[in-house]
């Protein structure tokens, strides 16, 4: 299997002085399905911030076998395509087209190719239809879905998900896990969902005061009560 | 939670829908323009201009009602600016009252100026809400920025339309939290309480900034907006325009002549 993303050695503070990561090394295969699990302020975000250059890592995160850097940002963001926690921040246009368009049209396509990636990847979400709608009046299930079309639209490699299920109710739940399965794309997704995790990701990562303090099959590190109550993410 | 549309009935089909949105523009512009330099006091030309904007109103079968109660929004603005009018303007006195020990004068002229100023601007905002109920907002801004207005602009006006429903939610829930603990509190305290939301409001709205500009940079944003021009300017809004323009020309030309 091809390594898509390499961390290496990763150490990240914010500027206030504030230690969000320290030595993480992590890889990621074409084909993956890695939940990335935490409690609050564990360093989870930050680390995916690094995986499309967002935030900088001196070489210490690497694309296809490429370090992250200045001068491939573009190539870097059309190949890892990340969604954000809240569906309001990610959709900011006033309809939905122009948003699912926006990452097409930045990587310079034609009118053609935009409006074909639009309709592909609002099909892949089940949001066909609702091109001319504005995205304040969908429901937020609809909105996270629309979110993951506004980056699936790039045709990215990597799909990396920022808790995709919170605020949802088990039906808007119920479709979003649906949609994420159906998708035939190296996924990430951060969350604190343990359903969610158990049906999606094969494959789990546990970080904890900006470290990783698990990685391997998702049954057994379910099963380990002991190493989840210490991380916060069960209660005895 | 839930709000009224700022283009509620945008969607709807009808001729005047279906007009490219920049000549709906160019007629509203023409039309405001011609109205505003007709001089004071010319009713019949007032009566013209009401039954031009009624006769599209009907045309593209947005609810009259609907149109007329969000048009008398502006009818206290206009007032606040203008009902010191008559008391300023010099002439043949209609009215004079004493108060406080002064004498007040309310001139004729005073009054006319006024009541054209109110039904100039009645007549104003009543095409604008034609326009926005027949246009949706997305159009609206792409008819402007093909009418060569500053990008800077229109991506000031589609953050604002985006956002402003979201930061008027968070103003109403930390108000709904607010007054959840705050009973029988004086006005002062209240005014407090208030700077502190807008306060509040102006961090997040500024935290949400940087939210969405990552967001956009993910992306693959550089800087530079790209939209797909999709607009049709057809013969009919030709003759649209054309007709606007005449109609309005020959209203202002026998106003101002005869």
């Amino acid at each position: 299997m091809r390594e898509l993303i390499a961390v290496e050695h990763l150490s990240f503070s914010y500027p206030d002085g504030q230690q969000a990561l320290s030595n993480v090394s992590l890889g990621i295969y074409e084909g993956d399905s890695v939940a990335i699990v935490g409690p609050n302020g564990a360093g989870k975000s930050t680390l995916v911030l690094h995986f499309n250059g967002i935030l900088r890592s001196n070489g210490h995160v690497k694309l296809m076998g490429r370090p992250i850097d200045d001068n491939n940002l573009k190539w870097v963001r059309n190949r890892v395509g990340l969604v954000f926690q809240n569906p309001d921040d990610q959709l900011f246009s006033p309809t939905v087209f122009d948003d699912v368009a926006f990452g097409p049209m930045n990587m310079g396509y034609s009118r053609f190719e935009v409006e074909r990636a639009v309709e592909r990847a609002l099909g892949l979400v089940g949001m066909s239809g609702f091109e001319k709608r504005s995205p304040h009046h969908l429901s937020i299930g609809e909105k996270r879905r629309v979110a993951i079309a506004t980056v699936l639209s790039m045709a990215p490699e990597v799909l990396v998900i920022d808790e995709p299920t919170s605020n949802l109710d088990p039906r808007g739940k119920r479709d979003l896990v649906d949609v994420l399965m159906g998708l035939s794309i190296t996924k990430i997704i951060i969350s604190h969902d343990i359903e969610l995790v158990k049906e999606l990701c094969p494959r789990m990562v546990i970080i904890d005061q900006g470290m990783i303090v698990a990685d391997g099959n998702t049954t057994n590190i379910l099963a380990d009560k002991k190493l989840l109550t210490a991380h916060g993410l069960a209660t005895m | 939670m839930k709000h009224s549309f700022l283009d509620q009935y945008s969607n709807r089909n009808s001729l005047i829908h279906r007009l490219d949105p920049r000549s709906k523009l160019l007629a509203t512009l023409v039309l405001i323009a011609t109205l505003v330099l007709m001089p004071t006091g010319s009713w019949p030309a007032y009566g013209m201009y009401f039954f031009i904007i009624v006769t599209l109103i009907l045309i593209s079968r947005v609810p009259l009602h609907y149109v007329l109660r969000r048009s008398l929004v502006i009818i206290p603005f206009v007032l606040l600016v203008a009902v010191f009018i008559p008391f300023f303007k010099e002439g043949e006195v209609a009215l004079s009252f004493k108060a406080w020990g002064w004498t007040f004068l309310v001139t004729h002229d005073g009054l006319e100026l006024l009541w054209s100023i109110l039904a100039k601007s009645w007549l104003s905002i009543l095409s604008l809400v034609l326009l926005t109920s027949t246009t949706n907002f997305a159009s609206l801004l792409l008819g402007l920025e093909r009418l060569r207005i500053p990008r800077v602009m229109i991506i000031l006006l589609s953050f604002m339309y985006r956002y402003i429903f979201l930061i008027t939610d968070e103003a109403m829930r930390m108000k709904q939290a607010r007054d959840s603990r705050s009973f029988r509190s004086g006005w002062l305290r209240q005014m407090r309480t208030v700077g502190n939301i807008i306060g509040t409001l102006f961090i997040r709205s500024f935290e949400r900034g940087e939210r969405i500009f990552t967001a956009m940079v993910s992306r693959g944003f550089d800087g530079h907006s790209r939209t797909l021009n999709s607009l049709q300017f057809g013969r009919i809004d030709s003759l649209f325009i054309t007709g606007m323009i005449l109609v309005l020309g020959i209203i202002n030309l026998f106003t101002l002549f005869f």
